[in-house]
């Protein structure tokens, strides 16, 4: 199975991966509706990359059983099923699993791997797990 | 399974149909009632007005205005101009805020004869309403057994004859789920109301609403459990409500500010994922939580609210239930609620009864079930109070009252007021679970001593005084009844305030309207009779609102936030006061804040106390409580908690024990406490603007902005 892995070490907050998530999923550049989500921290640090890991932690509390792994093993959303009640925002672990006002289900990076492709740096990487 | 479907699908007869266009949501409200008449198959929409949506707002306060127009005072419980009501509420439906999915019920009630309201979960209440309605009214009566059909998806109402058995609701609510979906994973778009044999045969009938759990591939039941409602269902003949809705989403309840909604949601959702475990476990054992803290604070009903603790509530406690219950499930009983407390037994194989041998889930048991059906009759273990619980279930009637019921009938057991023979046989000693379970199934099939149980405590002490030389006044005493509703399972005893939080109710002693009892024994917050009736009033107002929202009240509460640790009033937890006014502003576009929400209760409630007045209730008399609610009745009460007494007797009462005997003790603190009780009344009805025979006065009413000609001309009857 496949991830975003990270080295926040590489990473120049240049936003193209925020840029092609979102503008890919959602037709608009917009970092808050990018499933891959990049956080400048103070003080010289690294920043800090949020997306998912696929633990699954989500799938448990579904009560509609709208999220299931996929046959790769990434956790997959079903929007038809999904009733928009964010109990799977409230458990992630990592806070990955990520809504936004303008929309009533919540999105999350299912490894498409796009935003990888337009890292300049190895920041971010399709990682086998 | 397959053969009762069968049955049930080839035997469908259509007695009326109506078709409608489902109304667009607008802002939490459908804008349409849906009125069905089971005598005459009128089938009717009604059109909620600006007046209903501004001052009964939903919920209770649509049920009770809907029952004043149907009915008149002389109307009783078993009339076909008896009406059913069921109402969500404007925020009902909401997916993102937990415990979003209730309903309110109102009728008469054949315990009470006077207005009684039941609020449930599941999903029958914000289905009904995406459907189109706001509200179903059930008048009249069906000659045979009836069911009515809501399929939102096709804008259909239907009246049929169907060929089932009602007299077991889980298996009823799974059959009837099964008729309405087209696919497993349709189930979850249909609930059932139904009720069992138990409604049929005693006044304790409640109504069971389904949800479908698609993990374990069943029927689950939520109960409005008080009051007896299942009974008057079942005697218009109805068997089942079935309502079908297939696109339910985050926005059905077409919202003014969704993003509010949320942004709340999602707070309160991260909040119980971080706080729950360390605070009261609400995911892992649900209201069962409270066994263990209230068995250890001495506030546990014990042998007919005897006692408040005792050496084997361990076979009963939180831990030995949470070790019953299905761990890690997602038991919310509408969608989004994470605070995900109604647990389940699964594969319960039951000892005795019409499903000894058979596998079973058991919705259950909560704490009341345990401490009522278990330690206030003297039974610890949890094998019995999960069988009683899922009997009591499936049979449709109220744990509550038959707790209470059977702990009644024990004591009197015991003080030989009735014995063997009156019984049938059952030895009903405080503790024998064979006996209890036996009367349970005698009560939910109609047979021997049973039908005489089921008729309520109010009733058992006339009948036990009339045919059997009961002493009345001991009984009067010791019967937890109050305006004819059983007293649910806590300890008043010791707390002022909460015996005004049972007894100055509008429909009987349900901690529905105010749970004070931690505020005042454990926190100490209430000293005075001032806070006290502040407290009476704050409370009862506060916990109303709920039902007006289709609003569960247990996320109020049963998680704290971490604001509460700085807060002026924690009692109250103000943020999550705040979310709620968030929440109503977020779904209907008003901006109200805390004070409103307390005056849009306080219209009901005083509506609500001005229907028992036009009902011929309604008065300070019906406020009375029995002495067991008040204060030790025996000796060997006084005596259980002799240290305390004594020393409530020397610095409260300035009376110095030494040397009385206990009979006389018990005098002196019954008189004290009796006195207080009253004066505890009068602080109350004041603060509530109520006269000193508890009617509301006329300024009030107006203030209020409920001094409709009908009421004002009952209130002044009454004055």
């Amino acid at each position: 199975m496949k991830i975003v892995g990270t080295n926040v070490k590489e990473c120049t907050l240049c936003g193209a991966c925020e840029t092609t998530c979102s503008i890919f999923y959602f037709k608009e550049d917009n970092r808050m509706k990018s499933a891959i989500q990049v956080e400048e921290l103070p003080d010289n640090q690294s920043p800090a990359i949020h997306v998912c890991n696929q633990c699954g932690d989500c799938i448990a509390v579904c009560p509609v059983l709208a999220i299931k792994k996929s046959k790769s093993g990434v956790v997959i959303i079903n929007k038809k099923l999904c009733v928009g009640c964010f109990n799977c925002v409230g458990v992630c672990p990592t806070g990955t699993m990520f809504w936004h006002e303008d929309l009533t289900e919540p999105f999350k990076c299912i490894s498409c791997a796009r935003c990888t492709k337009e890292c300049p740096t190895e920041a971010i990487f399709m990682q086998e797990v | 399974m397959s053969g009762p479907i069968e049955k049930m699908r080839s035997s469908r007869k259509v007695l009326a149909e109506y078709h409608y266009e489902p109304a667009q949501i607008e802002r939490g409200y459908a804008g349409k009632t849906l009125y069905v008449n089971l005598s005459n198959h009128k089938i009717e929409a009604k059109d909620v007005t600006q007046q209903m949506k501004d001052i009964f707002i939903g919920g209770k306060g649509f049920g009770l205005w809907y029952l004043w127009n149907a009915i008149k005072p002389e109307t009783k419980w078993n009339d076909p101009e008896n009406e059913i009501v069921i109402s969500p509420g404007p925020i009902a439906g909401i997916t993102q805020y937990p415990g979003s999915g209730k309903s309110l019920v109102v009728t008469l009630s054949p315990l009470t004869n006077s207005i009684m309201d039941s609020n449930v979960g599941g999903f029958f209440g914000p289905y009904f309403k995406f459907s189109g309605w706001d509200a179903l009214e059930i008048q009249g009566k069906a000659d045979k057994d009836v069911v009515v059909f809501i399929d939102g998806d096709q804008g259909k109402v239907t009246i049929e004859e169907v060929d089932l058995d009602p007299s077991a609701s889980h298996l009823l609510s799974e059959q009837l789920t099964e008729l309405m979906a087209d696919s497993e994973q349709d189930k979850k778009n249909v609930s059932v109301v139904s009720s069992g044999s138990g409604a049929e045969h005693t006044r304790v009938g409640i109504l069971n609403f389904s949800f479908y759990d698609l993990r374990r591939k069943t029927a689950r039941l939520k109960q409005a459990g008080r009051g007896g409602i299942g009974t008057v269902f079942r005697d218009k003949k109805l068997a089942a409500l079935v309502v079908k809705f297939s696109s339910l989403s985050g926005k059905s309840n077409n919202p003014a500010d969704p993003a509010l909604i949320a942004k709340t949601g999602v707070k309160i959702t991260r909040e119980i994922n971080k706080f729950d475990d360390t605070q009261f476990r609400m995911r892992q054992i649900g209201t069962a939580n409270l066994m263990t803290p209230m068995n250890d604070y001495d506030l546990l009903p014990v042998h007919n609210f005897k006692y408040g603790s005792h050496k084997d509530a361990v076979g009963i406690s939180s831990e030995v239930l949470r070790s019953r219950f299905t761990q890690k499930m997602p038991d919310g009983c509408w969608v989004g609620c994470a605070l995900s407390c109604c647990k389940a037994v699964d594969d319960y194989v039951p000892k005795t009864g019409p499903f000894k041998g058979e596998k079973v889930l058991v919705d259950g048991p909560e704490y009341e079930n345990a401490a009522g059906l278990g330690a206030n009759c003297g039974i610890f273990d949890a094998d019995y109070v999960i069988e009683a619980n899922f009997y009591c279930d499936t049979y449709g009637i109220d744990t509550i009252s038959t707790g209470t019921i059977i702990a009644f009938i024990m004591e009197c057991y015991e003080k030989g007021i009735i014995n063997k023979e009156i019984t049938g046989g059952l030895e009903l000693n405080f503790g024998n679970a064979e006996a209890a379970m036996e009367l349970i199934h005698q009560m939910g099939q109609g047979r021997g001593f049973g039908k005489i149980a089921g008729q309520g405590v109010r009733r058992l002490k006339k009948i036990f005084a009339e045919e059997y030389g009961g002493d009345p006044a001991f009984m009067q005493d010791i019967g937890m009844e109050n305006k004819g509703l059983e007293y649910s399972q806590y300890q008043a005893k010791e707390s002022l305030a909460q015996q005004g939080g049972y007894a100055l109710t509008n429909k009987g002693p349900q901690h529905d309207e105010a749970w004070l009892i931690f505020m005042d024994m454990v926190n100490n917050q209430l000293p005075t009779f001032e806070k006290k009736a502040e407290a009476l009033h704050y409370f009862p107002m506060f916990r109303t609102w709920f039902g007006l929202m289709g609003l569960c009240k247990l996320p109020w509460n049963d998680i704290i936030p971490e604001s509460n640790a700085t807060s002026d009033s924690p009692e109250k937890i103000p943020e999550h006061v705040q979310n709620y006014v968030d929440l109503f502003n977020a779904v209907t576009g008003k901006s109200i804040d805390k004070d409103e929400m307390i005056r849009q209760s306080e219209r009901v409630y005083n509506f609500q106390r001005v229907f028992n007045l036009r009902m011929g209730f309604g008065t300070r008399e019906h406020d009375a409580a029995p002495y067991r609610a008040l204060g030790p009745v025996t000796e060997e009460e006084y005596e259980s908690r002799q240290e305390r007494y004594d020393k409530q007797l020397k610095e409260d009462v300035g009376i110095n024990p030494e040397g009385m005997s206990t009979a006389d003790k018990v005098a002196a603190m019954r008189k004290y406490r009796q006195e207080r009780y009253e004066t505890l009344i009068d602080v109350v009805y004041k603060r509530r603007g109520w006269t000193e025979n508890g009617v509301p006065k006329l300024e009030h009413l107006k203030d209020l902005g409920i001094d409709f000609p009908e009421v004002v001309e009952v209130v002044k009857n009454n004055l």
